[in-house]
């Protein structure tokens, strides 16, 4: 265990070959992971603990460190070589809690590079435990870290200060064991300065998400006309055989779906083995992948905190602070992964806000799709529209939520850690372990939706549910009644719905409506799942309750404005 | 001269002399580096009420306008 950012995921996976998502941000790892390596005979458990500065628990994240310190047999410390003397404080309370105790120096090269040096023998004596230098991100130290494992590693002195005696006591190791050599500016100290400062950081911030979003787009965009569409070109003869050999009936309404002009649609026909697939996979998935390869790029090269600091001003107001971003960052992939990282906010109610607002206003790259699908052959200034719409929104409803709901909103309260290049191993993995997550957390669903979806349609249920509420859209938001269908069927599948509003020949105002209210009323079937794991039942619902008004409240304002009464 | 951080000007160097509030506010800025006896610069305040970010032995931390007001501090000229 550790303060935050240190390394503590690296030493692990390096312990345990394991493959766990590293960032240089603080408050990755909110749960803890697992692992074994196996030592002569002997088989050793290792588990990585959630980054923490003190055992005086103030999130959810060190309370888990806590309750794993107290089962531990030997417990290894990872300091921050730059940044010895903050790092101490945890290594003092690690030393007053009566338990084998390895320190294990890590950050080692970049600490070299800044001008530090630490004389780690004389370390080694004042703490009374063994001290290792490592380079975790190399795997410098490792194997001398793992030597003590099946060594018996001696239990500390128990020594117990007072807290005015452990910063005195912290000074004078500090003093004594470390040199700092004086070194000039350097380029990356001036765009690091650059990016915090608001003149500057501001429009640098703006850039880099253009850029970004420009490059998933323009990236997924080839992706899918090269190699996706191809590969479902192959696949069409097939499907379609099977098609013919199940016949027409309730199997085949299911699986493949209907026809459109004699052959299967991928993006209209609607079955299971056909838009079921070409969806999430031929879609979704090309775009998923270059957006998490930057997310990536953007988390290891340190810029996030950065961005966190220039957007605190903002979300602040909104009842979180500048960790905000994050999640928002994330959800615009795919929202599943963005509520999972609220868990950087600290309290109950900053985790509310994140996780309902990135649900309704925040589109993931399918509702992403699903818009430019729809409201792309109108110009390109309806699909602004509805961005627009969204993001006011977005800060609307934050606003209320902060002032209604009852809980404390801490403020931002980071480190942010020196540039780093990203290593290009790291970036990969950590892109991979994503998508592995996306695929086994969000697509399930989205099969499971389409699924129930068609289930229900073949049996009438939503056509009947649609004429119960067509005078309600009819009337309310202004669309004509066969757009209830496409509305109900959304509420599974994002995606299906746009095949089903493009037949309807509405107006450019009434469809725009129709997406907005889309996007807003209801998230998929995975979100769902993972607001229930994070918000918990009552959460869920309430969250659910606010969606639902929001959806039905804008829409119908948008539809006064945009297309009278 | 004790003033807080929130009042300290962007690029004036001054030394922590004491951290206002209660037994947790002080774990938790002290663990983060900022103690008592270090000197601290401040990078930049962001506007409208944004976030102040501070240098402590290298290290930026970024502090919301709460946390930064309650830390006194003193000018070293």
């Amino acid at each position: 265990m550790g303060n935050p950012n240190v390394g503590k995921s690296v030493v692990f996976s390096r312990l345990t070959g394991t493959h766990v998502i590293t960032s240089n941000f603080p408050g990755t790892t909110v749960d803890y992971s697992q692992g074994a390596t196996c030592l002569g005979r002997e088989r050793v458990f290792i588990i990585d603990a959630p980054g923490t500065y003190s055992l005086d628990p103030t999130n959810p994240a060190e309370e888990v460190s806590l309750r794993i310190l107290n089962e531990a047999d030997i417990v290894v410390n990872v300091i921050d070589a730059t940044n010895l003397e903050r790092n101490l404080i945890l290594t003092l309370e690690l030393l007053s809690r009566n338990v084998p105790l390895l320190v294990v120096l890590n950050l080692w090269d970049e600490a070299a590079h800044t001008g530090i040096e630490i004389d780690v023998s004389r370390l080694q004596e004042l703490l009374g435990v063994p001290v290792i230098p490592t380079v975790a991100v190399t795997g410098e130290g490792i194997a001398e870290l793992a030597s003590y494992f099946s060594q018996d590693v001696p239990v500390p002195e128990q020594k117990n200060y007072s807290d005015q005696e452990k910063w005195v006591m912290i000074g004078q190791i500090t003093r004594e064991v470390q040199t700092i050599t004086h070194r000039h500016h350097t380029l990356r100290d001036l765009i690091s300065d650059i990016t915090i400062k608001p003149i500057t950081g501001l429009p640098v911030a703006v850039l880099v998400i253009l850029v970004s979003l420009w490059t998933v787009i323009f990236i997924g965009e080839t992706c899918i006309t090269y190699l996706t569409d191809p590969l479902f070109e192959l696949y069409l003869p097939i499907i379609t055989q099977l098609s013919d050999f199940i016949g027409p009936g309730f199997v085949q309404q299911v699986l493949i779906g209907q026809m459109v002009n004699g052959g299967i649609d991928f993006e209209q026909s609607m079955g299971i083995l056909t838009t079921g697939l070409y969806v999430p996979f031929g879609i979704v998935l090309p775009y998923v992948i270059v957006f998490y390869i930057l997310a990536a790029l953007l988390e290891d090269s340190g810029y996030l905190p950065r961005l966190a600091t220039l957007t605190d001003t903002f979300f602040h107001r909104l009842g979180m602070h500048g960790y905000g971003i994050v999640p928002v960052f994330l959800g615009l992939g795919c929202n599943v992964p963005g509520i999972l990282a609220t868990r950087v906010l600290e309290t109950r109610k900053q985790r509310f806000i994140a996780a309902t607002l990135i649900a309704i206003s925040i589109p993931c790259m399918a509702k992403t799709a699903m818009i430019f699908g729809t409201i792309g052959q109108f110009g390109f200034l309806y699909i602004l529209l509805v961005i627009a719409v969204l993001a006011v929104v977005y800060i609307t409803i934050g606003m209320i939520l902060s002032r209604v709901i009852h809980g404390e909103c801490p403020e931002i309260f980071l480190e942010i850690p020196p540039y780093r290049t990203p290593r290009l191993n790291m970036v990969l993995k950590k892109t991979w372990m994503r998508l592995v997550a996306f695929i086994a957390e969000a697509v399930p669903y989205l099969f499971l939706g389409v699924l129930l979806v068609n289930i229900l349609y073949a049996t009438g249920f939503l056509a009947w549910l649609g004429t119960v509420l067509a005078p309600l859209i009819v009337s309310w938001l202004g669309l004509p009644k066969e757009a209830s269908g496409a509305l109900l069927t959304g509420f599974l599948r994002k995606d299906l719905a746009i095949g089903m509003l493009l037949p309807l020949d509405m107006t450019p105002q009434q469809m725009v409506v129709a997406v907005t209210t889309l996007t807003m009323y209801f998230p998929c079937a995975g979100a769902f799942a993972v607001l229930y794991r994070e918000l918990g039942f009552s959460g869920m619902i309430k969250s659910v309750i606010v969606m639902a008004t929001t959806a039905f409240f804008v829409g119908g304002i948008m539809r006064f404005i945009l297309i009278g009464v | 001269m004790a003033i807080s951080v929130l009042e300290l000007e962007e690029g004036k160097t001054a030394k922590i002399i004491g951290i206002q509030g209660g037994h947790g506010m002080q774990n938790q800025l002290r663990s983060i580096g900022i103690l008592e006896g270090k000197d601290i610069v401040v990078v930049t305040h962001h506007p409208f009420k944004g976030p102040v970010v501070v240098k402590i032995d290298r290290k930026m931390i970024s502090l919301g306008r709460g946390l930064a007001s309650r830390i006194m501090v003193e000018m070293t000229s």
